[in-house]
């Protein structure tokens, strides 16, 4: 199947069923505050570093859009014992990569080399925890870059703007509703002073999870962990994140983004959907189903059957919810119509599938075979540390702990056709959602 | 939002990857078909990698995208099992096919537990043996392929890839987009279908490799079990091709805010005994990584752009260098003058001996990482039977890298690079740049 570019990404990454905790993991605390966790996978001589800071986009004071990511990015631009750039060099001369990333509500750094270079990817990040060093034209050049990943990724990309807008739209309050990499016109006036600032907030041990996962020991990472990052004292001003609340929604949103660079128009909805909270996952747990039933499968789903085979009105329908979350998140559908079916009536296909489901609940044979899959994923999921690593990297970040990642595929497992409905109750309100049409220019005319 | 990007898939490093320690077993069945395979028991299942040699550019001309359809129909009902039927049965195994084809080849892609892996070999054999080409099924992909070759005429990266393989391959299959085009693809016939199945899935032109939960003999009873009753022999393949790229600059017009580039020439063939030189020219030149030649003049000085990659490109049947990279409009001129620039550089001069041999640290470092699970372990290995190396290479790479000396490098650049003939195809609204020939 050709898959459409963009939406193939999203459907790949649900599909990532979470697995059980069959995995060698182990967990402690630095004095310091800094959180510690060892996935242990001997089979090759192999380990993944990541530091995740418990910050992200969400954090950012009003008017500074974008400066997470900016920040990120200017992690790689010398301390006071390297340069600029020195720091992805050395990682190379080890023959290992290095990369980083930003969501809105953590950003996370990591290295991946063989496993005897562990304490020297030790030593380069946790120099960088403390000891940033920024020249301003060094910044200035980085801002132009990022100005040019906007431009790449956003700007270049029809479905990319209506997903930002649906986000503005979704989230009138909460700055879930801004994106990571910044409005535009926030990001041109971002400064050296604006970097320091959040990065003298936000980075400290104590607001951080260290992630270690490979051919490596607890005992090995404790002892290298307490002389790299030992040292470094505790933020005494963290201040606990203060995020905001969405007010109650009363009214449905509509949108529509017409131009000239889509080929082929479609429908997206989303839902203000609750997320996992530590020790209280069970609806997360049944919306993570939930998806998986409506359009987790571009065949067997109840979008599939509905709208791709039994009314031929639509060439891919597919459901997303990723319940990893610090706040209230949404959930989602995408349809994209056959080229002689309408917008409006590919939404009410949509519409009138869900009332459907709504009024029968799951077939008990789809509902087995998805658990069926979801013990079948922590088999799978064994054979990829990096992916461990950022499951458990992600989940602390976000204030879960490790007894909520471990008991996550105990509650999956335990989700009944009734926790479904009530959760699909709960979240399929219309009055609650925003729906984006995204279609050609020359049909707005 | 991820800090960079390589700008172009590297597949092209052409994955040699393995780590030195990794045993691998070459195995054949009894019935005399043969496969690689590391046993690695620690996790219940299996991973295996099939390809069948030829892929798309079997398709007949007129008939462009049959090998494509017809492999997104493999899955969508087999034997007794319609669309639905087939998706039930794989989801209740728990079971993960992906059937994909390229310019060269037809790839499956499987994983299964160990707890039931008859029943998904089985199941997989089905469909490879028994496709039914449904009419509903047929249409239903059909609209799909269509769809994503609408969506490809408004995508930059589509567009300039398409310019790219007509002016460097005319005539040849080369030259089409595998999925087809908008005019032949509506009119492929289930019997051009099942023509195209007969021409592409056969036994001579197979390879395998597993990686996993399973022994060198239970691996050759399922090489049988899958394999046995496949047609011994598929279409003629496709004869080579010399790229026909001239020195110059294609505009294509598309609205937005940057500029796409796609420039390249003539390459170097996998099996050239100075492959190892150019793969370490490559990493210098336009790696992936900060510290390579262009990423450092395009985007660590000037900001010009998020990314800027080049790669050894080698199809089963010519070879290109080729770089993309995506600047704002007003900086395309700019972008283009530092490109050729340091396409000369590199070509006159060669690299310094500190570059050589701090590349050389980088790739003998990074080719150990490469083995990180069974699903790599076999894509890894079936693309070393591709481009025709032996099992034991994981044990001989990295000194072939180190062998590499200065004067090795400086001969090849001269050879591989040719600023003068690098094709731009520029996909946007560039400033200070126009089509020249």
């Amino acid at each position: 199947m050709k898959p459409f570019p963009g939406l193939a990404l999203i459907a790949a990454c649900l599909l990532a069923v979470p697995a059980q905790a069959a995995e060698n993991v182990t967990d402690f605390t630095l004095d310091n505050g800094l959180q510690v966790v060892v996935i242990e996978d001997h089979r090759a001589p192999v380990v993944v570093q990541m530091v995740w800071y418990r910050v992200g986009a969400a954090d950012e004071a009003p008017g500074k859009s974008g400066i997470a990511h900016f920040l990120e990015h200017l992690m790689f631009k010398g301390t006071d014992e390297i340069g600029p750039g020195e720091f992805s060099s050395i990682v190379e001369a080890q023959g290992g990569n290095d990369n980083a990333f930003t969501s809105w509500d953590y950003t996370a750094y990591f290295q991946r080399v063989a496993a005897d270079r562990l304490d020297l990817m030790m030593k380069l990040e946790s120099d960088r925890m403390s000891d940033l060093r920024l020249a301003e034209e060094d910044v200035l050049t980085e801002r132009d870059v990022i100005l040019e990943e906007r431009n790449q990724r956003t700007d270049s990309n029809p479905g990319a703007l209506l997903g930002e807008q649906m986000r503005a739209a979704q989230f009138l309050n909460h700055p879930y509703g801004i994106p990571i990499i910044g409005w535009r016109h926030e990001m041109e006036q971002l400064s050296k002073d604006d970097a320091k600032d959040f990065y003298r907030r936000h980075y400290a041990p104590n607001n951080a999870v260290l992630v270690v996962a490979g051919d490596v020991t607890p005992d090995q990472v404790r002892d290298m962990a307490q002389r790299h990052y030992g040292p470094i004292p505790a933020a005494t001003d963290l201040a606990p994140r203060a995020r905001v609340t969405e007010p109650p929604q009363l009214s449905e949103r509509r949108l529509t983004l017409s131009d000239p660079r889509v080929s082929e128009p479609y429908v997206s909805r989303s839902y203000l959907a609750p997320e996992r909270d530590p020790g209280d996952q069970k609806t997360a747990a049944a919306l993570t189903i939930l998806a998986e039933l409506l359009g987790g499968n571009g065949t067997t789903s109840v979008l599939a059957r509905a709208l791709q085979f039994d009314q031929q009105k639509a060439v891919y329908a597919a459901a997303f919810y990723d319940g990893s979350s610090v706040d209230d998140t949404t959930f989602n559908f995408v349809v994209v119509p056959t080229p002689d079916t309408t917008l409006p009536q590919v939404e009410e296909a949509l519409d009138a599938a869900l009332t459907a489901f709504l009024e029968t609940g799951p077939d008990p044979e789809d509902l087995a075979r998805i658990k069926t899959q979801i013990r079948a994923a922590d088999i799978y999921a064994r054979d990829d540390a990096d992916g461990l690593a950022r499951r458990y990297g992600e989940a602390l970040a976000n204030g879960l702990t490790i007894d909520d990642v471990r008991q996550w595929p105990e509650i999956l497992g335990a989700v009944t056709a009734d926790d479904i409905m009530a959760a699909a109750r709960l979240v399929l309100d219309r009055r609650k959602s925003v729906t984006g049409y995204l279609q050609r220019e020359e049909a707005a005319q | 939002m991820i800090r960079h990007l390589s700008a172009i898939a590297c597949f092209l490093l052409l994955a040699l990857p393995a780590r030195a320690a990794v045993d691998i077993q070459t195995v054949t069945s009894p019935g005399g078909i043969t496969a690689w395979l590391v046993q690695e028991e620690n996790i219940p299942f299996t991973a295996i990698e099939i390809r069948f040699r030829g892929g798309s550019s079997l398709d007949p001309v007129g008939k462009e995208g049959a090998v494509n359809l017809m492999t997104a129909l493999i899955e969508e009902g087999a034997g007794d099992l319609d669309a639905q039927g087939f998706a039930r049965a794989r989801d209740d195994l728990a079971a993960s096919f992906r059937f994909s084809s390229d310019i060269d080849t037809v790839a499956i892609s499987a994983q299964f537990l160990t707890e039931n892996r008859d029943q998904a070999i089985d199941l997989l054999h089905l469909a490879l043996t028994e496709p039914r080409f449904d009419p509903d099924a047929v249409e239903r992909v059909r609209g799909q392929v269509l769809a994503g070759l609408r969506s490809d005429e408004k995508d930059p990266a589509s567009i300039a890839n398409r310019l790219f393989r007509q002016q460097a391959f005319p005539g040849h299959p080369y030259a089409h987009d595998g999925s087809g085009t908008l005019e032949t693809v509506p009119a492929l016939t289930v019997e051009d279908l099942r023509a195209a199945h007969a021409a592409s899935i056969a036994r001579d032109r197979l390879f395998v490799a597993a990686s996993g939960d399973i022994s060198a003999q239970d691996l050759g009873l399922l090489l049988d079990r899958l394999f046995a009753d496949l047609p011994a022999t598929g279409a003629a393949l496709p004869g080579r091709v010399e790229p026909a790229l001239t020195g110059g600059i294609t505009v294509q017009e598309f609205p937005g805010p940057q500029s796409l580039l796609l420039f390249g020439h003539s390459g170097i063939k996998r099996d050239d005994p100075d492959f190892f030189a150019a793969t370490i020219l490559n990493e210098v030149l336009g790696g992936g990584r900060f510290s390579a030649r262009l990423m450092t003049e395009i985007r660590e000085k000037r900001g010009l752009t998020y990314g800027i990659g080049t790669s050894l490109m080698g199809y089963d049947n010519a070879e290109v260098v080729v770089g993309q990279t995506r600047v704002a409009n007003a900086s395309t001129a700019e972008a283009v003058d530092l490109i050729r620039k340091e396409w000369a550089r590199i070509e006159t001069e060669g690299i310094t001996e500190a570059e050589l041999q701090a590349t050389k640290t980088y790739l003998t470092g990074a080719y150990p990482l490469r083995f990180d699970g069974n699903g790599p372990l076999a894509t890894i290995m079936v693309n070393m039977q591709l481009i025709g190396l032996p099992p034991d290479y994981p044990k001989t790479r990295n000194d072939k890298v180190n062998a590499v000396t200065i004067e090795d490098v400086r001969r090849v650049a001269a050879r591989l690079y040719h600023a003068d003939d690098l094709r731009f195809i520029i996909v946007g609204q560039p400033e200070g740049v126009a089509s020249t020939n």
